[in-house]
């Protein structure tokens, strides 16, 4: 039941998101950038607990902020790119108008949704059932669809994971000179 | 909170759009992505209260490509500052005619 405790930290996990992900978007430094971007998926992982799905909350802190993240500031540590280069790193004039436009029309499109009503539910017995997240917990509320009507989607996912780590290691492979 | 959610998502998303469309260096315009594959984990998280448990199926799946993305993707970038040594994008332009 949202009470006014529960809408005080939701909106301040959701101003802080917007925050950082303001100051991820303006820093210079690969680095500072990466950080404020794990503040800001911190902040997700708070709005998911808030949400009820809390296990997306840690899946979120676990995968995101902490592996993808990490890779991502290996890349710049391997790179040696820690130091904001001498280059300007934004954009000119074109650039920034067309981002600057492609903000507006997004706004706009969410101004002229926000007046729109969701339709029904198109699922029998859908929506968020609390008394099957009781019984079932947090995990495996999620698990139990994922490996009834998602198991083909969810074993092709472990392929896609086989072909991406072979690619990335025959990408990412330093090649002999004389190999050609 | 539904709706709060929604409008959190539509400007986390204008925000790593607007990051794309308008820095230079490679690396974090992928993370800018990354930022944007979130907003629409947040969209899914909202609706799955009122859509039921599949949305947060879906998120569990985004989160797995995009974990193989960034592998990948960072090794093209790894690959390419080995060619040239910059991941600054306008450096990157072998494709202009």
């Amino acid at each position: 039941m949202p009470n006014f405790f529960y809408e005080v930290h939701f909106y301040l996990f959701g101003l802080l998101a917007i925050a950082s992900s303001i100051a991820f978007v303006t820093r210079k430094s690969p680095v500072a950038a990466a950080l404020w971007l794990v503040n800001t998926m911190f902040c997700l992982a708070a709005l998911y607990a808030m949400l009820e799905a809390h296990f997306i909350g840690v899946i979120q802190v676990l995968v995101y902020a902490g592996a993808i993240m990490v890779v991502f500031l290996f890349v710049v540590m391997l790179l040696n790119l820690g130091q904001p280069s001498d280059l300007v790193d934004i954009r000119g004039k074109w650039g920034r108008l067309a981002a600057g436009l492609l903000g507006l029309a997004l706004l706009a499109q969410v101004i002229v949704l926000a007046g729109r009503k969701l339709p029904e539910p198109f699922t029998p017995g859908g929506g968020y059932d609390p008394i099957a997240v009781r019984d079932l917990g947090a995990v495996g509320s999620v698990a139990q669809p994922l490996f009834n009507e998602y198991l083909l989607a969810f074993e092709l996912t472990s392929i896609l994971l086989l072909v991406a780590i072979v690619g990335a290691v025959v990408i990412g492979r330093r090649r002999r000179v004389d190999a050609r | 909170m539904l709706a709060e959610s929604l409008a959190l998502s539509a400007v986390l998303f204008t925000i790593g759009t607007i990051g794309v469309l308008t820095r230079r260096n490679a690396i974090v315009i992928f993370m800018c992505v990354e930022l944007m594959l979130n907003a629409v984990n947040l969209t899914f998280v909202a609706l799955s209260k009122v859509y039921g448990m599949a949305g947060q199926v879906f998120v569990v799946f985004v989160m797995t490509v995009a974990a193989a993305e960034a592998a990948v993707g960072l090794a093209i970038i790894i690959a390419i500052f080995r060619h040239k040594q910059t991941v600054n994008l306008e450096n990157i332009n072998l494709l202009k005619g």
